[in-house]
């Protein structure tokens, strides 16, 4: 098979996006370390960015702003702004979604003593067989 | 057929497809700068109750087959977001309000129990957030517009589901896995709203539809809604993608599940729906091959496996929450089918799972306010210390089965007709094994209610409580008789959705 050499160099931002993408979405899956697996949500996030960004670049394309046509006598070529205004509202999206999830870690170590999440199943399923005996429900905050 | 909205003018009636979405988000703010326990419930339940006059309104506008459409700031679409009211999501705008307006007043009498007094304002804040999220969701036909709501209602779902954490602390880390699966839904979803931009160059649902259908079998617009599959089926809590479902419902205060159980994964499938036929070809080969090779298969085992997994449950909000994924197959089942029958027994479905979810869950946070606790053993002899709690239990749990009379029956009887319609015999017996599974998880619970010795002495719950657990088991009831509410109107959706 012929390798096309312009083909992967030509889609340069693609092909970090899948990288970034799965390496992301491997880290969440894979690391029980609760702050890693957020590490791993926002460069999966992150790549998604990227993705949108190269979505919208135009080649010789500069920033889309109102340039006076008249001096400048030809017609301008600029990127395309919208994706740039999406993912700006996914960056927004993004950092609410990290922040709560730091805050959810924050009160999961005061309770468990610990971001490992191999640890805190363990002591779920210990709290199940204890909740098993005696189930009394009561506000205790 | 669409009415025009005149730009300008402030006519109320115009603008109240946007009122139903900013109502509950201009509220929440108010509630935590007055930082006050009663005026926030009372000012919550206002809101949700105009959310519902809203809703009723709209739905009333639309129950002819009409379109509404709103233009945000007057910007004309494809430019602007466009706000699209037809009988389908006026159908779930009511759904979604309705069981608001009723969870809210079964939170004034049971939040306390759950949730310390200091964080009742903060938490009807939230509760809002998520509202405005699901409504909006719903309402809007701009596609990158579904997702900000969709995280809005998702990260304040996070938050409350993180409340139960009061009571026992695996809220937390239910929460935090629910987190975790949602974002990631969620960014699928985004990336198949790139793929899609990145084909068409537009966000509006009609615009792509229209674009769609000039491109012909596009391999980019295909991965696109593979994305969109994948991050709905997270969010709808599809079968292999469901792990986050039955720990955030029994962790999450009784308040957060009913309402959840009722509206989230219902609005999950909602956008499903709708990108299958406003916004992509569902006569494409590849969407309907989609749907009938993975989707199908994956309701059934849901339907199936989720009800087996339920009858040996002792945890009854687990065992609730198993049922609910094996109802979400049965609606998945309906859109499957890919006919305008399924279709509208989907969307039935959906209203009267609803409610009866909605029936089930708020008697057990009755039965629990007083037993302290969620096993089946602390039920014994509740059926004649807490008569009409358990009364309005057995209504739900026999609209959860599907009794003739009931709501279950009217929607489980259209999806049986739509399978075999369709010419699937396997299917239909297997939605009538899974209905007797239903019969043997919701026996054994009224086994223990009805006929076991009392255990402890429990008065019964106070009116308060009791008014809003009835008006939802009357709800089952009166949409098992009179089907003028769901069924011709979700026909009248299914219509307009095929063409």
């Amino acid at each position: 098979m012929e390798l096309n050499l312009n083909f992967i160099y030509g889609h340069l931002p693609y092909w970090l996006f899948i990288i970034l993408m799965l390496s992301g979405l491997f880290i969440v899956v894979s690391r029980g370390n609760l702050i890693k697996k957020i590490v791993g949500l926002n460069i999966f996030q992150t790549s998604v960015f990227m993705f949108y960004i190269s979505i919208g670049k135009m080649k010789g394309g500069t920033a889309p702003i109102l340039l006076d046509k008249a001096a400048n006598n030809s017609e301008v070529i600029y990127s395309n702004p919208l994706p740039h205004v999406l993912i700006l509202t996914a960056i927004v999206v993004g950092i609410a979604t990290t922040a709560l999830g730091l805050a959810l870690i924050i009160k999961i170590r005061e309770e468990y003593n610990t971001v490992e999440e191999d640890d805190i199943q363990e002591m779920d399923e210990k709290d199940l067989k204890a909740y098993n005996k005696k189930n009394v429900l009561e506000i205790n905050g | 057929m669409a009415s025009e909205i005149k730009q300008g003018t402030l006519d109320f009636i115009n603008h109240l497809p946007i009122l139903q979405v900013i109502t509950p988000m201009l509220i929440a703010p108010v509630l935590v700068v007055l930082n006050n326990k009663t005026l926030s419930w009372l000012l919550s339940f206002v809101g949700a109750l105009a959310c519902l006059l809203i809703s009723v309104l709209l739905l009333q506008a639309v129950s002819d087959g009409s379109t509404l459409r709103y233009y945000l700031g007057g910007w004309v679409p494809p430019i602007g977001i466009e706000y699209r009211i037809d009988a389908a999501n006026a159908l779930l705008l009511f759904l979604i309000s309705m069981i608001s307006a009723i969870v809210l007043i079964f939170s004034y009498s049971s939040l306390h129990a759950e949730i310390p007094e200091d964080k009742h304002t903060l938490f009807y804040a939230c509760f809002l957030l998520c509202l405005t999220g699901l409504l909006g969701v719903v309402a809007t036909a701009d596609i990158f517009n579904v997702f900000v709501f969709l995280e809005i209602s998702s990260l304040s779902t996070y938050v409350l589901v993180a409340q139960g954490s009061y009571l026992d602390r695996r809220a937390l880390s239910a929460s935090f896995n629910y987190l975790i699966m949602g974002t990631i839904g969620a960014t699928f979803f985004v990336i198949g709203i790139g793929y899609l931009y990145m084909a068409t160059g537009s966000l509006n649902m009609m615009d792509i539809a229209e674009r769609v259908s000039q491109l012909g079998q596009n391999r980019t617009i295909q991965a696109g809604f593979a994305f969109i599959v994948v991050g709905m089926g997270l969010k709808l809590a599809m079968v292999p993608l469901h792990v986050w479902l039955p720990n955030a419902y029994t962790y999450a205060p009784t308040v957060v599940t009913c309402f959840l159980a009722a509206t989230a994964t219902k609005v999950a499938l909602y956008v499903l729906i709708r990108f299958v036929f406003s916004v992509f070809n569902y006569e494409d080969s590849f969407v309907n091959e989609l749907f009938f090779l993975l989707l199908m298969p994956l309701a059934i085992i849901a339907m199936i496996a989720a009800s087996v997994i339920a009858i040996f449950k002792q945890n009854l909000k687990k065992l609730l929450a198993y049922s609910s994924l094996a109802q979400i197959g049965y609606m998945l089942l309906g859109l499957s089918l890919m006919s305008q029958k399924g279709l509208a027994s989907s969307l039935v479905h959906m209203v009267n799972h609803g409610f009866t979810k909605a029936a089930l869950f708020m008697s057990l946070g009755a039965f629990m306010l007083n037993t302290k606790n969620i096993y089946i053993k602390s039920l014994k002899g509740l059926g004649k210390s807490m008569p009409f709690t358990s009364a309005a239990f057995v209504i739900g749990g026999l609209s959860l089965i599907g009794v003739p009379g009931t709501a279950g029956f009217i929607s489980k009887w259209l999806l049986l007709e739509a399978a075999i319609e369709a010419g699937y015999w396997l299917i239909a017996i297997l939605i009538v094994v899974s209905s007797l599974f239903a019969v043997i998880y919701i026996w054994k619970i009224i086994e223990v209610l009805y006929f076991s010795e009392r255990a402890g002495s429990y008065r019964e719950v106070s009116v308060v409580t009791l008014i809003p657990i009835w008006i939802l088991a009357l709800f089952c009831i009166f949409l098992g008789i009179n089907t003028s509410l769901t069924v011709d109107v979700a026909n009248i959706a299914a219509d307009v959705l095929f063409n």
